[in-house]
């Protein structure tokens, strides 16, 4: 019996039943594949020893910049589960000029983003009308403690030169 | 023409060591190449660091971890029977190590019904199995069990089909007898006598079905419905623990060891090397079957690594409908032409 006639039979036969395809030409094929990677090197990336370089868009860390943050808690309100404490005070400007008006200033207390609660979802990033939040692709900040994850104002703005540079404005 | 020292506990004595320092022996091994050769067939890289290179101890560690775990018995489960069903399996894989013969004399008992012998009691494993499943008082182990009885009887069918389609070409259920009846020469090339294996001389269905119906019986992969992690979670299984839960494990791989021996031995001729006299085989047979049984574990394990699991309907069709009726066919077929020629 050849491979199509067995495979006509198992068509006829079955009446109500499911229909079953004869499987051989499918079997062999898995088979070959599965052989032709045991001989290729493996796409694993031994972690320890040598490094993944992530790519640019990665979401490895969140980079904050204070300078141009105005404590509008915009991104501590969005976030899905709190974890960015925020806390500021209005600070009076002087008039440059004798008569002039005395100018509001937000001035940044605390800025904290507790990594054990983030999910990365990167909405804070999305949501901030200043652009103060960035995405840096760094991952390697695991700590023994969890209270160790809660970076405070001044680790996220190191994180700041690690952030690459924005991608360039699609020419018209 | 067994080797023997003369005082029949003695000889006992020595093949029990042997056979136990085999199982084990070959076990670790094979274990360490099913991880190693799926994770590469699978583009990983598996065990690494244990050990040193190659995460060669992985196997050892691992079993090092099954003897410091907790040995628990479930409030509700048959106490005894549950104890006792690791050894029933176990003991099922290790027994059929005696017919297997490694050498014209290296044999644990060269049985005049080896053939039946094997079968036989590579079913009372399933019996284990049962057990395992009805005593841990747990709906998966139970559904594992029944489903592991369910495949027993279907795939059986085909293996004795095709063992005895061998039986009837040689002529002997002893499997020594099997691996001589392959030295016999079949034709001559000017004066040197020629002889094949049974793969090569009809029995290629018989191959076939056999590798299939091994494959199912020991409930691997792609027949490893009593098991089925995704949805009994771990079948007969689930319930044990610790030394109980790799004995298990240590018994599927010994049935997997020894079935690729039978293989070996009636379907790729055995120990038997052209040209060899007796004195020598016994010396050289053991390392041929073995090279011989370890092409075989390296299929089970490639086909392991490639197919998806059959669904319970499919497996049971499988059997029923095709490889059953097939085997029928063969059988009849080969003892027609044994009876022709």
């Amino acid at each position: 019996m050849s491979d199509n006639e067995r495979h006509d039979n198992g068509q006829k036969g079955s009446g109500d039943q499911k229909k079953i395809r004869f499987p051989f030409p499918g079997l062999f094929k898995g088979l070959a594949f599965t052989g032709k990677y045991l001989f290729k090197r493996p796409a694993t990336v031994f972690y320890p020893d040598e490094q993944e370089i992530p790519v640019p868009r990665a979401r490895g860390v969140i980079a904050l910049d204070p300078e141009a943050c105005t404590v509008c808690m915009l991104c501590a309100r969005e976030c899905p589960d709190w974890c960015i404490y925020i806390e500021g005070h209005k600070e009076e400007q002087e008039p440059e000029e004798p008569g002039g008006r005395v100018k509001v200033r937000a001035e940044l207390d605390r800025f904290d983003i507790d990594y054990g609660l983030c999910m990365y979802c990167g909405i804070c990033v999305e949501v901030c009308p200043f652009d103060a939040l960035f995405w840096s692709p760094e991952y390697e900040y695991s700590e023994h403690a969890i209270v160790d994850m809660l970076h405070d104002k001044e680790r996220l703005t190191d994180w700041l030169e690690t952030v690459p540079p924005p991608p360039p404005l699609e020419s018209s | 023409m067994e080797l023997t020292t003369g005082w029949f506990w003695l000889d006992t004595l020595i093949k029990v060591a042997i056979v136990l320092g085999l199982v084990m022996g070959l076990s670790l091994p094979v274990i360490y190449a099913e991880v190693k050769l799926m994770a590469h067939m699978q583009n990983r890289v598996g065990p690494y660091y244990a050990g040193g290179r190659f995460g060669w101890a992985q196997p050892i560690a691992d079993g090092l971890k099954f003897v410091q775990k907790e040995d628990l018995v479930p409030r509700e489960a048959d106490s005894a029977v549950f104890r006792a069903a690791p050894y029933v399996v176990i003991m099922a894989s290790v027994a059929t190590f005696v017919v297997i013969p490694f050498g014209p004399g290296v044999v644990g008992r060269d049985l005049d019904l080896g053939a039946f012998y094997l079968l036989a009691i590579s079913s009372i494993g399933t019996l284990g199995v049962l057990m395992a499943g009805w005593s841990s008082a747990n709906k998966y182990s139970l559904v594992g069990g029944l489903r592991a009885a369910a495949q027993l009887i279907a795939y059986e069918l085909p293996l004795l089909l095709a063992v005895l389609a061998v039986v009837i070409q040689a002529g002997t259920m002893s499997l020594t007898g099997i691996v001589e009846a392959q030295g016999e020469p079949l034709f001559h090339i000017g004066s040197i006598p020629v002889s094949l294996p049974y793969i090569l001389t009809g029995q290629i269905v018989s191959f076939v079905l056999f590798i299939i119906a091994m494959v199912a019986e020991l409930s691997r992969i792609p027949f490893d419905m009593p098991i089925a992690e995704s949805e009994l979670t771990m079948g007969y299984v689930t319930e044990y623990s610790s030394v109980r839960f790799s004995m298990f494990f240590l018994g599927e791989y010994a049935s997997l060891i020894a079935f690729s021996l039978v293989v070996a031995t009636i379907f790729l001729g055995g120990y038997y090397v052209p040209f060899v006299p007796d004195v020598w085989l016994n010396a050289i047979g053991p390392l041929v079957v073995l090279g011989k049984g370890a092409l075989i574990v390296f299929f089970a394990l490639w086909i392991r690594s490639t197919f998806p699991r059959l669904r319970e309907d499919q497996l049971q069709t499988m059997a029923w409908r095709w490889l059953i009726p097939i085997a029928l066919v063969n059988v009849l077929v080969i003892s027609f032409v044994k009876v022709a020629l």
